[in-house]
Parts: C-alpha cells; sequence; structure tokens
C-alpha cells in the first residue's frame, strides 16, 4: 500500500478539555488507486486528509501512524516535511479562490510551482504549463495564462488548480471538496478530467465528499466516516446494494431512488 | 421548447408571474446583464413548484423579486389573483409577507446570533397578529411544535442548534404569519444530506396540512424529485422547460435539461465528457 | 464571572484590578484623600514621603497622593466624555450610513473623510483658542477628532451584516428600518463598539493629559495628572522628580491596562466570530 493510515486519533484542546476528532482511523490507498472518503460535517474526513499533509492545528494532538512509502509522515518536520509536500503529495482544495493569488496572473502560479519545486527553467516551466493547461481540456491556452483569477470561471480555476497538482506527478493527490462550490455541470465536468487526468499518470487519489454518488463515479474503494470514525469500507456496488453498517444505508436513503432520464437513455422525446 | 406566455391572472393559480425582466449592471463595466427575460409561470394553489437552474440563471432573482427584496424593470407578479407593486413601499411589503414567506438558504445568517430563535417568531406574529405578549409566547410554543421542536428550543440561542434545527426555526418563523405562500431559496443545501431528507419531509407534511403552496428555488435535481410537482428549468434569464417533475426529469426535452440530468450524481452514475460536451454544443447551437 | 477571567487572563485580571483602584481612588478621593488638593503651605514644600504624606509633596507644598487620588477625577471624566460622545455619534453615523446606503452613505462618508484629516490634537487646540481653555472644551474637540475612526469600523462591520437574511427577514415583513436597526444591527456590532470605547479610553486620556501638559485642558490649580506632569517639570530640574514621575506612571499604568482589556474584550467581537 502506499498510504497507510493506521489507528489515527486526533484531539484537540478546547476550553472544556481535550475533544476528540479522529478516532482510530485505519484506511490505505494503494499505488494508482482512487479512495473516497465520504462523510457529512463533523465526520472528520477533512481532519483525516490534512493529518496526512502535516496541516493539522497547533494544538492537535496526533497518535497512530500514516506512511506514504514507508516514510513515517508523522514524525516529519521541516525541509523532508517540505519535500513530501513538494514532490509526493498534491492537496486540491474546495476553493480556489484561496489558493491562487489574486494579484499575479495564473503563468506565475504554474510556472512557479514548477520552477521551484522541480527546478525547471522559466521557459521551460511556461512550456509545460501550456501542456497542462490542455490536459486538463482548457481551450484558448495563452489567455487563460495571461488571465488574474478573477477573471475565470470557479470550474475553470479548479483546472488550473488540478494542473498544478499534477505538474509535479505526483504519487498521491489529496482533494478535499474540490466540487462542492461549483455548478453541477462544472462538477462533472472537472470530476471527469480529474478522474481522466489521474488514471492517465497513474497517481492515486484520496477524494473527501459529502456526496457518496460522485465518490462511487470516480473512486475504486469508499470508506464512510460519522463522527470520526470509518464505519464501513468497501467497494462502491457493495455499499450501495448490501451496506453493513446503518449509518450508510441512512446515507443511501436520504438520496431518492433514481427515477432521472439518463443519457444512455436516449434522447427524451 | 415552446413557452407560452401565461396571459391574464388565471383564478386558481396562487402566483402568477408575466413577462417578468431584469437586468443589472455588472460593477467595472457598463455590461448589463440580463438576470431575467420576460419570464412567465404560475403556480397553482396547493402545489410545490420548483425552479431549476445553475448560478447566474436567475432563479433566485425571479425569488427575490416575487418575496419583495428586489424591483423588477418590467413584467407583473400577482399573489392570490392580486397584482402586487414593483417598488414596494412597507406598508405593501407588509401587506405580502401575510401571504407570502420566505425561508432563506444560510440556516446560520438567517438568524440573529445574539438573541434566542424565539425572538424571531415572535417578531413576525407581532407583526402579523395583534396577539398579546402571553399569546404569542403559546403560538411560539406551538408553531415549535410543528416544525418539531421543543419548548426548551425557545431560549437557546442559534449556536446552540444545529443547522437543521435552525432551519426548523425558519420555517416556524415563516409560518408565523400565517401565509398561503412559502419561498424556498435552496433551504436545504446548506444541511447534510441525512438532515436534508428530514427537513423536505416536514416541508411536505405542513403543504399538505395546511394548504400550503410552495416555489422552491434549487440546483439539486433529487430535491426537485422528492418535493415538487411540477418544475421548471432555467438558464441564463430564461425558462427554458417546464412540465410535471416525473415528465421533465424521465423525459427531458431541451438539451441543458439533458445536460444538468447527465451530471446529476446518482447510483450508478459516472460523469462522461464526451457527453457533456455534445449537449453544450447542442445548446449553444 | 468565570468566564471573564478566563478571557481576560492571569495579566488582563491584572489589568482589571488596576482600573479598578483607579476608578475607586477617584470616586472616593473626596473621602479618603488626606488633604486638600489645591492648598499647600510654602513650609512643607519638598517634603520625602512619609507618614503624613505617603508620597510626599509637591514645590507648593501640596500633598501629593491627594493631588494624585483627586487629579484620577479628572483624568477619567474627560476621556469618558470623550468615549461617550464618540460611541455614540460615531455609531448613529455609521448605522444611519449603511441602513440608507447610496446617497447618505456617501454624503456621511464625505463629512467623515473631511474630520479624518485633522490631526486630533490640532483640531482641539483650534477649538480651544475660540472657546477657551478647559477640560470640557478639550474633551468636546477630541471626540469629534475621534469620532470618523469608530464611525469607520462600525460601518464595515454593519455593511457585511446588512445584506444578511436575519437582516432581510424583519425587512421583509415590513418593519421599519429603524427598529431593525436597533434590535437587530445594533446587538451585533456593540462588541466593537465596546472594544473601540476601551482603546478609545486610553488614546483619550493620553492625549487630554497632554492637552494638560500644554496649559490648554485642566487649569492649575487643580488636580490632574498630566497638568502634574507638566508643572512638575521645575521640580524634576530641581532634583525632585517625584511629581511628574508619579503622575506620569499613573497615566501610563492605567491606559497600558484599559489597551489590555479593550484587546481581551475583542478577542470575540462580531467581526472575529466564527463564520
Amino acid at each position: 500500500m502506499m498510504l497507510d493510515i493506521r489507528s489515527l486519533s486526533l484531539s484537540i484542546a478546547v476550553d472544556g478539555g481535550p475533544k476528540e476528532i479522529l478516532h482510530d482511523v485505519t484506511l490505505a490507498v494503494g499505488r494508482g488507486e482512487a479512495v473516497g472518503l465520504v462523510g457529512e460535517s463533523g465526520s472528520g474526513k477533512s481532519m483525516t486528509l490534512r493529518s496526512v499533509l502535516r496541516t493539522e492545528p497547533r494544538n492537535a494532538t496526533v497518535t497512530g501512524a500514516i506512511a506514504l512509502d514507508g516514510v513515517d509522515v508523522l514524525s516529519l518536520k521541516g525541509e523532508p516535511l517540505r519535500q513530501l509536500r513538494a514532490h509526493q503529495i498534491a492537496m486540491i482544495a474546495q476553493n480556489p479562490h484561496a489558493v491562487l493569488n489574486p494579484v499575479l496572473p495564473i503563468s506565475r502560479y504554474l510556472v512557479e510551482g514548477m520552477h521551484d519545486a522541480q527546478g525547471l527553467s522559466v521557459a521551460a516551466a511556461r512550456l509545460r504549463a501550456g501542456e497542462l493547461l490542455e490536459q486538463v481540456g482548457i481551450d484558448g491556452v495563452d489567455r487563460v495564462l495571461a488571465s488574474y483569477p478573477h477573471q475565470l470561471s470557479g470550474g475553470m480555476l479548479q483546472r488550473v488548480v488540478i494542473a498544478g497538482a499534477i505538474a509535479g506527478k505526483p504519487s498521491l493527490i489529496l482533494a478535499d471538496e474540490p466540487t462542492t462550490a461549483l455548478d453541477v455541470t462544472t462538477q462533472a465536468e472537472v470530476m471527469a478530467i480529474l478522474d481522466d487526468c489521474r488514471r492517465e499518470l497513474g497517481m492515486a487519489l484520496l477524494f473527501v465528499t459529502h456526496d457518496l454518488d460522485l465518490a462511487a463515479a470516480v473512486c475504486d474503494r469508499i470508506n464512510v466516516m460519522k463522527d470520526g470514525v470509518v464505519v464501513e469500507t468497501g467497494v462502491p456496488d457493495q455499499l450501495r446494494d448490501h451496506p453493513a453498517h446503518p449509518y450508510t444505508q441512512q446515507l443511501m436513503d436520504s438520496r431518492p431512488a433514481s427515477i432521472m432520464w439518463s443519457p444512455s437513455d436516449g434522447s427524451g422525446e | 421548447m415552446s413557452d407560452t406566455n401565461t396571459g391574464p391572472v388565471s383564478e386558481t393559480a396562487m402566483i402568477t408571474v408575466n413577462g417578468l425582466s431584469k437586468t443589472f449592471r455588472t460593477g467595472v463595466g457598463r455590461a448589463t446583464v440580463a438576470a431575467l427575460d420576460d419570464v412567465s409561470l404560475v403556480v397553482e394553489a396547493g402545489s410545490c413548484l420548483a425552479v431549476v437552474g445553475e448560478s447566474g440563471s436567475g432563479k433566485t432573482t425571479l425569488a427575490r423579486i416575487i418575496v419583495g427584496l428586489e424591483s423588477a424593470d418590467s413584467g407583473t407578479v400577482a399573489v392570490s389573483g392580486r397584482v402586487v407593486a414593483h417598488r414596494a413601499s412597507r406598508r405593501e411589503l407588509r401587506r405580502r409577507a401575510s401571504e407570502i414567506q420566505m425561508v432563506f438558504q444560510d440556516p446560520q445568517s438567517s438568524l440573529n446570533r445574539r438573541l434566542p430563535v424565539q425572538t424571531a417568531v415572535d417578531e413576525v406574529l407581532r407583526v402579523h397578529t395583534s396577539l398579546g405578549r402571553d399569546a404569542r409566547r403559546l403560538r411560539c410554543s406551538e408553531l415549535f411544535a410543528l416544525v418539531g421542536l421543543s419548548d426548551e428550543h425557545l431560549r437557546a440561542l442559534p449556536e446552540e442548534l444545529s443547522g437543521g434545527q435552525r432551519q426548523r426555526v425558519a420555517i416556524a418563523r415563516a409560518l408565523a404569519a400565517d401565509p398561503s405562500v412559502i419561498i424556498l431559496d435552496e433551504s436545504v443545501a446548506a444541511l447534510d444530506v441525512t438532515v436534508q431528507g428530514q427537513i423536505l419531509a416536514l416541508l411536505d407534511e405542513l403543504r399538505t396540512a395546511k394548504g400550503l403552496t410552495y416555489l422552491f428555488i434549487t440546483h439539486d435535481l433529487s430535491v426537485v424529485q422528492l418535493i415538487a410537482d411540477q418544475v421548471v428549468v432555467m438558464r441564463r434569464g430564461k425558462i427554458v422547460e417546464r412540465g410535471a417533475t416525473a415528465d421533465v426529469l424521465g423525459r427531458p426535452r431541451h438539451p441543458y435539461t439533458q445536460l444538468l440530468l447527465a451530471c446529476a450524481p446518482r447510483p450508478g452514475w459516472k460523469p462522461q465528457r464526451g457527453v457533456i460536451r455534445a449537449l453544450r454544443e447542442e445548446i449553444t447551437s | 464571572m468565570k468566564r471573564f477571567a478566563a478571557r481576560m487572563g492571569p495579566i488582563g485580571i491584572v489589568a482589571v484590578v488596576i482600573v479598578a483602584i483607579v476608578v475607586f481612588g477617584a470616586v472616593l478621593a473626596p473621602l479618603i484623600a488626606p488633604y486638600d488638593p489645591t492648598i499647600g503651605s510654602v513650609t512643607q514644600r519638598y517634603l520625602g514621603p512619609s507618614l503624613e504624606h505617603l508620597l510626599g509633596t509637591d514645590q507648593a507644598g501640596r500633598d501629593i497622593f491627594s493631588r494624585l487620588l483627586w487629579g484620577a477625577r479628572s483624568s477619567l471624566v474627560g476621556p469618558l466624555i470623550v468615549v461617550s460622545i464618540t460611541a455614540v455619534v460615531g455609531t448613529a453615523l455609521a448605522l444611519t450610513s449603511v441602513w440608507w446606503g447610496g446617497f447618505v452613505d456617501s454624503a456621511i462618508s464625505r463629512v467623515l473623510d473631511l474630520l479624518f484629516a485633522f490631526p486630533n490634537l490640532l483640531l482641539a487646540v483650534l477649538a480651544i483658542s475660540v472657546f477657551g481653555a478647559s477640560l470640557t472644551t478639550a474633551a468636546i474637540a477630541l471626540s469629534i477628532a475621534y469620532i470618523p475612526y469608530t464611525a469607520r469600523v462600525i460601518r464595515s462591520t454593519a455593511l457585511r451584516e446588512r445584506n444578511l437574511p436575519y437582516i432581510r427577514s424583519p425587512q421583509l415583513q415590513g418593519i421599519s428600518g429603524l427598529v431593525i436597526t436597533a434590535r437587530h444591527l445594533l446587538p451585533n456590532v456593540a462588541p466593537l463598539i465596546v472594544t473601540g470605547a476601551t482603546i478609545n479610553f486610553g488614546f483619550a486620556m493620553i492625549e487630554l493629559a497632554a492637552l494638560s501638559f500644554l496649559g490648554l485642558g485642566v487649569q492649575p490649580p487643580d488636580a490632574d495628572w498630566g497638568l502634574m506632569v507638566s508643572s512638575g517639570q521645575q521640580s524634576l530640574i530641581s532634583g525632585y522628580p517625584a511629581e511628574s514621575i508619579l503622575a506620569g506612571l499613573c497615566i501610563v499604568i492605567t491606559v497600558a491596562s484599559l489597551g489590555y482589556i479593550g484587546e481581551r474584550l475583542g478577542g470575540r467581537s462580531a467581526a472575529g466570530r466564527k463564520a
């Protein structure tokens, strides 16, 4: 297994005493595998992701083990941690505006990343930036490279972020609700692009979302989380047809049985 | 994709919207954005109409105009057969509010965080009823019970309640005016999925029990399925398709509706770039 | 009470105690001051600390301890006037500006910009040159100079709150703007007003002391910390620094305490609340 999380527990110090956010979380992601973390608010799914990146809150107490390619992530700090973040893991967050500097054009974001992290020359980086943007399905690459974040739509920005994420050829992509803030049609496109790119490049994906169906669409395996605990793990079909845990059943029941048209039905009327 | 105007004010309709248009001027340039472009629709008494669209579709502007938060540039809105004025004075707003109420999207910001949640409901009672303080307190209690909350929630501050509970308070507040129509603006979008189902069930019960009419603004097709009899689909300020829920969702005619359905996550769904691209092309052609 | 203590922290509690002592001293001065602060005997000048004169006497033979106690009164009353006027007028302007928006907002903002352009002390000196030197004149002049700061801060927070549904909702019911502003908007900017007032108090204290120091505020022989720092200058040169230093210390410690309290109080203002 490439990413191995074992018995991860995390609590933060609040006024009334320590508050447990994660309890004994164990999950794994194989090389090139897409794994989903599905849960509602307070389930601990985002905190799990943050633990892998080591961006958990300062006052958090963490126990357990997180191993990435055999390296113990929890014990890293300083330069080795920076290397890990630069080369092996990439993160796609929910809000692209928070990641992109509003006063710099898109080209700077991509070129800087590749120049600093991989040592490419500026010219080579710019060329590669163009290629990456094409790979994520952007037309008019030059125009986008010259644009500022506020000039582009949310969907476009997320594609740019994806481009930046795959630029370093990481072995693992962490995605935290990457499409929650997008329109449903844009969401579908961005998820399709993310799925295609990572399959092509053989990258693993840890995908956090509250939408079980969305996770099922792109993940090989799904972990269902509630209140800081992994309540069930399985392949999407199995979770849907034979959910073992009542909470999984509850998640399934909240969505209506589908009577909706789908493209394979052919054009309606 | 014929889209007929609804003509003169209908007798049985609770809400009639006729030729509503509104343009906004965007901040920086002087470009105008058509938020609504000649929109007409009818909501029959006792039914639930869902207005579906993505951002920029105009669905929120439509809701805001009907409830009186914005005024249209042209067109009419009639409620219970009576045409409502464009620029609403305070008195007109009050009159409209006794018939139409709104439940907003964000449970967090729709309640005053410094006051106990009861005051939100009490305030509405004070405006629309002539009940004395004790009578109002009793009525608050009754309304809370109706939405599945208990008396001990009356004194709670918003931060002490969950998102679902706060939305229940918002629904109680809407009911306090004894309206005939409730406009729900993405009222379950900010809630957890399991809670969404509960709130939708509550809304459905209330509609039947009190004979209410709903206008439900949403982007989520599952919500449409769970609660709406009729649906209109909006894109860029225009209505592109309308009909009974089962028809529109089961046999969509307009490519945009098909696109929305092709992109809606559900069991067995996978995002398909080719399909999406083809439908997008069909729309713009 | 316990939550307040937790919010203040250990240093905060010390600060609160200090301020409490100062306030008590000022309030109880007529009862506990051993001597009349304005009367002194030349034969008693420059006495060191003793049982009869806890902190010694100044160059006119007046008991320094009594003067500090009495001085606390004007040193506190002045800022109190400033802060009250600023809070009330500043908040009123800000909320009016936010509720009406459009032309009213622009007009008020321009007036505030004008006031911003004046350095505080200059405005005070100007007012004093017209109306004569006194604590009241100085306090009012300073208030006017402070109003734009408060108004700006309140306005920006109120602006954000105004468009939220909990304000829109009562508006839809046809409730009047005044009622909505008072019942819903005001409580949600109240923490900011309190923090601002606490911090402004400290600033006002220093600036009024400076004015008194310059002879433009409290007039001798009245006791006032700022005035004491100034009149103590002669004594300082003569080798009797007690008056200036003690008065100066009182000012510094009180202002620092108030500033700290203001910061701690502001920890969970409406602006800082979790989104």
